[in-house]
């Protein structure tokens, strides 16, 4: 095995594209260096994207932030801007692994892992995180919830990596929020969870909404039908009900090691509700 | 073919050739001898392999060793200043927090990480910023309230 | 009061328990080890290199079960740098360790995913786990079982076809995987449950789970080409380790020294052989030392959990509450070989209770899973589990405080114990009293919140123990024990031989001596150091104090009789005497060299009279009714310690073993797919409570000294891990209102049970 560290994202991507066996992307390598050391992977080539200039940054752009492709989801919860615009996004990244695990762990890795349980990942998909994806093509903007495709599988293409993730501006009286469920308090892979951001409008009627559930089918879903059941409501009881339910009817989870197909369909419209009540009061300013 | 790494641990210029494979946890024990930071798991589940880099805590077995080249590598080794314990370390020995001792090292490491960050954590603070370091002895009940004393200590 | 009375060497005093006023004992030093602990100089098994040291790993069997029909090692052992490959044809036949051998390398059979097949060293860790795939086995494929039910069933595939089910009489003539029946108790069960008002009568099933140590197993071995072996590595018994490692390599015991590291963890589950035999084998082939180190992945697969369970308990009372008949059957599975704690379950089952009428049958059975090892109480938590929460729905039936109800039929002083003998000593209800009393008790519940209550019983272990005193010439003294530190041990021999001798704990250091510089000690297990290796030190002392007072009669030019030794000095015994100044034990120390030479005393024996142990354990839970989630409010142990050497440590006991029963009870377990292989091998999935998930473990000492130690000293490791198993169900069962009847009682098993109740209205 060779390892790389590069510092250009051009000689990173050609790296990527020349390497005839498996190459492999490191940033955080929270993942990786145990699918590795497990046996479960055998690379032949590492690129290390921590030196690219840029790739550790968190820059403002239109409103909004760019957040860099190596950036540790530490680093983005100390970074006081992002966390008072996106709360439940850096709640979702602070919630992979440990203490430890956080300082080396990117979104970026979370993303393109492309496990379904990934923590970081639903909460962006509710605010429109845009992916910026370099490659031997040049440069594409994808919004990030086409990039996982199923368990340890993405839409990237051989030669591309992810530079940058985009989050847009907040509009306003937004709110955002991540619950997931793990049998302890810590240090568990989620059973079920759901990211989800709701705007409203001056009467608190909620004009948008979009919510993501995580870790009960083979990717990060999008529920259409539980945005739908939020959207020109008050967010009331019987909302959020419906929001449960929808949540609950979307999510096609398995039974295994962590939970049962009952028990995460369920919850993750518990979830659902109790994330839609933090980002309610988000976006009300409470 | 061996990879050559200049880096920095405890505050001393050190210099080593690692295959790429090799984790930082290997190279400390293995190639260094710095057999403090421990195996537990060599998946980022018990934290007993904790170090800093660049004054962020992390697991080395979740680095390459060939990753810490021009960074500074900080061990339970370097924590005491010659023989005077840091403390972090005293109020360990004081609370009776520990039985085996082998997750000490990164509790040491994690603890006084958390210290520097956090001067005056609160309890529930202190057990979300531990839970990645497992202790199977102790319940972690004098863990915490050794955490709690040192930090007490340095605030003054 | 003198801190002792200087005694002839022969006779070193009883071992009944003397009342005193303790200088030493009860304080909390710091520990000898802790410094290096705290600084990371400390070396556990896997810190110890030796010059030119090979790695060596093990290949272990995909397959639950499968027939071993040929190994080929030959592309192995041409590969550059491998120098030794060692498999079952590389150790003889064994009639005396014949299970061990047969787990640490398979023979005609491999009996568990993870069971051992062959092993290499080599120049490193890359090359030899690339010599494992170069290693080709042919495996023919059996039917495989991992349930104990489903394993007792006639048709069951069977592990051991010369496996008759022992304490059967007649004993079978057909094999199966039942390794053997045992039954206890007394009185007539069948008039007890009709002299009942209530009777409730349940199953249980608790998973197995792993001790979770820290640190895995590890080992550096080398063997001389004269057939000298020495090996360092972290085990709780190093003289049975080398006894069992020297006759499966086929070595003389003398030529083997073991040294025991620092052990990173152990709770029964170091009390094993798994690598040490292997890597003294492939040291003798390379002629080079070996290392070997498991990962955590082969530690949960081929390293010792505890036995899982299928329990029924029947009990019945009277409407006043007074227990009528107890009837418990236990099922449990001790992995591949015999084992399975099933008779100590039986034995701790109603250990808590004086019956009348009382029965506990037990069944050890095998099954496709790694050999089962000791954890804490081996074999206590799991039936303790289903008759404190029988006992919990009684007292709830009747309406009464569980306490109360446990104090109308707590064993007491002279009561027949519900597994034979007679007790005679026991701090049962002084636990019940401290518990009624603790302000936990009172403290007011929320919504979802329950509290339970739960007792426990261990037994408490003595055994082959020695011990030797060297007192230096400066008046310091060393201690040498050969029972592993696994617990801060080291501390509270300090502690005891200060004691006695009169001196500051600072000029006592304690070491753990390798195989080859004391007689031979039992394992660290069944709670028995602080007793038995601390009674050897106290013996020990008190044969140094014989000696320090012959020698200050030397000193004095007067008769050994007239002199006594008081607080650290030798002093004339009365006026008669002579008029002298008190001569020091340093003072001593210092002449010793024209008085006879150096002075230093040894005790050997093997240990009786260790004290039975009970706990008493409160605890508040909150049961989220929409996950099923349990969150731990406050915990509270109290245990009888007999008399606390040193009282930090004691605690700390308390609180690991309550901890671990919380793991056991919430999260932990053994996940097993149909296709016999571990689902969660790695403390991702394997749930140890980690900081986060735990309140502060609130403790309370109770002392009933135990009549067999001269501090009144009990065990006190073990007995913490037995009750919370059965207090969390019942504060759970509480909160939620319902009965869990199967660990662990994970949120999905929770939410699925209060749907059921919801069902059930």
């Amino acid at each position: 095995m060779r390892y790389e560290a590069p510092t250009t994202v051009e000689a990173a991507v050609s790296l990527l594209s020349a390497e005839a066996g498996l190459a492999k992307v490191l940033s955080g390598g929270t993942d990786l260096l145990v699918q590795m050391r497990m046996g479960m992977m055998e690379p032949d080539l590492i690129v290390d994207t921590k030196r690219i200039p840029g790739f550790g940054d968190i820059v403002e752009e239109n409103g909004g932030y760019r957040v860099g492709g190596a950036v540790p989801s530490a680093e983005l919860n100390e970074h006081a801007g992002f966390t008072a615009m996106y709360p439940g996004v850096a709640e979702g990244a602070d919630l992979i692994g440990s203490t430890q695990v956080q300082g080396r762990a990117t979104i970026t890795g979370n993303l393109c892992n492309a496990g379904p349980a990934a923590d970081s990942v639903p909460c962006a998909v509710a605010v429109g995180c845009v992916a910026r994806i370099a490659g031997p093509n040049g440069k594409r903007d994808v919004a990030i919830e086409d990039i996982p495709q199923a368990p340890g599988k993405t839409s990237l293409e051989k030669g591309e990596l992810v530079e940058s993730l985009f989050f847009p501006a907040k509009p306003a009286n937004t709110g955002d929020a991540y619950l997931r469920f793990i049998p302890r308090t810590e240090m568990d892979i989620a059973v079920a969870g759901c990211g989800i951001s709701i705007t409203l409008d001056d009467t608190g009627t909620c004009t948008a909404a979009k919510v993501a559930i995580g870790a009960v089918a083979i990717k990060v879903l999008v529920v259409d039908e539980a945005a739908q059941a939020l959207i020109g409501t008050k967010v009331d009881e019987a909302a959020l009900d419906a929001l449960a339910s929808a949540c609950s009817a979307a999510a096609k989870p398995i039974t295994d090691k962590r939970g049962t197909v009952e028990f995460r369909k369920e919850v993750v419209g518990v979830l659902a509700k109790r994330a839609a009540k933090i980002a309610l009061d988000r976006a009300k300013g409470a | 073919m061996g990879i050559h790494v200049s880096t920095k641990i405890n505050g001393d210029d050190v210099e080593f050739v690692c295959d790429a494979e090799e984790t930082l946890l290997d190279v400390l024990r293995d190639r260094l001898n710095l057999t403090g930071a421990k195996e537990g798991c060599a998946t980022g589940d018990c934290g007993a392999c904790s170090v800093t880099i660049d004054g962020r805590l992390t697991c080395s077995c979740l680095t390459l060793g060939a990753e810490v080249e021009g960074r500074e590598i900080g061990t339970v080794e370097g924590v005491a200043k010659g023989n005077e314990l840091h403390p972090i370390q005293q109020k360990i020995l004081d609370n009776a927090a520990l039985q085996c001792g082998v997750c000490t090292p990164g509790i040491v490491v994690a603890a006084k990480a958390l210290l520097e960050k956090k001067p005056d954590p609160s309890e529930e603070e202190i057990r979300y910023w531990m839970a990645g370091n497992l202790c199977r002895c102790t319940g972690y009940d004098k863990i915490i309230r050794a955490i709690q004393d040192a930090a007490a200590e340095m605030r003054g | 009061m003198a801190s002792s009375t200087g005694e002839a060497p022969e006779s070193k005093g009883t071992h009944q328990y003397q009342p005193r006023d303790f200088k030493v004992v009860g304080t909390t030093p710091l520990r000898p080890d802790g410094v290096d602990k705290v600084t990371g100089r400390a070396r556990f098994g896997a810190d110890m290199n030796l010059p030119g040291q090979l790695v060596g790993k093990v290949l272990r069997s995909p397959h639950p079960h499968a027939k071993l029909v040929s190994i080929d090692t030959s592309e192995a052992e041409a590969l550059p740098g491998v120098k030794a490959v060692v498999t079952r044809d590389d150790f003889a036949e064994n009639e005396a360790h014949h299970d061990i051998l047969c787990n640490i390398m398979a023979r005609d059979k491999v009996l568990y995913e993870g069971h051992a097949v062959a092993a290499v060293a080599a120049t490193s860790r890359a090359i030899a786990l690339k010599a494992l795939k170069k290693i080709k086995v042919v495996y023919d494929i059996l039917p495989h079982v991992t349930d104990v039910d489903e394993a007792m069933k006639a048709d069951a595939p069977i592990l051991h076809d010369d496996m008759f089910t022992h304490g059967v009489d007649p004993m079978p003539t057909t094999a199966s995987n039942i390794a053997g029946r045992c039954e206890f108790g007394h009185g007539d069960v069948d008039a007890g449950f009709e002299q009942a008002d209530i009777i409730i009568e349940r199953n249980f099933k608790t998973a197995a789970t792993h001790q979770g140590y820290i640190e895995p197993h590890a080992c550096v071995a080398t063997v001389t080409s004269d057939d000298y072996g020495e090996l360092w590595g972290c085990t709780q018994g190093h003289f049975v380790l080398r006894n069992v490692s020297a006759s499966l390599v086929g070595m003389d015991v003398s030529k083997l020294r073991v040294t025991a590291s620092e052990i990173g963890g152990g709770f029964g589950g170091k009390t094993t052989v798994f690598l040490e035999p292997v890597c003294l084998m492939l040291a003798k082939k390379s002629g080079k030392p070996v290392k070997m180190a498991m990962t955590r992945d082969e530690v949960f697969k081929a390293s010792g959990p505890t036995a899982s369970s299928s329990m029924d308990v029947k009990i019945g009372c009277t409407k006043d509450g007074r227990i009528t008949a107890g009837f418990a059957e236990v099922r449990y599975q001790g992995g591949a070989f015999r084992g399975a704690p099933a008779d100590f379950g039986a034995m701790c089952a109603f250990a808590c209770y004086a019956l009348e009428n009382v029965k506990a049958i037990g069944w050890e059975v095998v099954t496709n899973r790694p050999k089962g090892a000791a954890y804490r109480a081996p074999g206590a938590p799991m039936s303790v589990y289903a008759v404190e929460s029988v006992v919990d729905e009684l007292a709830k039936a009747i309406d009464m405080d569980p306490i109360d109800f446990r104090l109308k039929n707590a064993a007491r002083n002279g009561d027949k114990s519900s597994y034979g003998p007679k007790f005679e000593s026991l701090g049962l209800v002084e636990t019940l009293e401290a518990a009624k009393n603790h302000p936990n008790y009172q403290i007011p519940l929320g919504p979802n919140q329950g509290r339970g209550v739960a007792s426990g019983f261990w037994f408490n272990f003595g055994g082959e123990t020695c011990s030797t005193l060297n007192v230096n010439q400066d008046g310091t003294v060393a201690i040498s024990v050969g029972t592993p530190d696994i617990g801060g041990s080291r501390a509270s021999m300090c502690q005891m031989a200060a004691e006695e001798l009169g001196i500051p704990y600072d000029q006592v250091r304690a070491i753990v001596t390798d195989t080859s510089s004391l007689g031979f000690n039992d394992t660290t297990e069944g709670s028995r150091v602080t007793f038995s290796s601390g009674m050897a030190v106290i013996f020990a002392a008190r044969e140094i104090i014989g000696k320090l007072c012959e020698r200050a009669a030397m000193m004095w030019d007067i008769p050994v009789e007239a002199v006594k030794w008081e607080e650290g000095k030798a002093i004339p015994a009365g006026a008669n005497a002579g008029d002298f100044e008190p001569l020091t034990l340093a003072e001593i120390a210092d002449a010793a060299g024209g008085t006879g030479g150096p002075i230093a005393g040894h005790h050997e024996y093997n240990a009786d009279g260790a004290g039975v142990s009970f706990g008493t354990h409160l605890v508040d839970t909150e049961v989220d009714p929409e996950t099923g989630f349990v969150k731990i409010l406050r915990y509270t142990v109290i245990q009888d310690a007999g008399k606390a050497i040193h009282p930090s440590y004691v605690e700390g006991q308390f609180q690991g073993g309550a901890v671990q029963g919380i793991g056991w009870a919430l999260n932990e377990e053994y996940i097993y797919g149909d296709d016999g292989k571990l689902q969660n091998a790695g403390f991702l999935d394997y749930r140890l409570p980690v900081a986060s998930d735990l309140p502060m473990i609130d403790t309370v000492i109770v002392e009933v000294p135990n009549p067999g130690h001269p501090y009144g000293v009990r065990g006190v490791g073990e007995t913490g891990i037995v009750p919370p198993l059965a207090a969390i169900a019942n504060s759970v069962s509480d909160a939620a209102n319902l009965r869990m009847t199967e660990l662990p009682m994970s949120p999905p098993r929770i939410l699925k049970a209060i749907h059921q109740a919801e069902a059930a209205e």
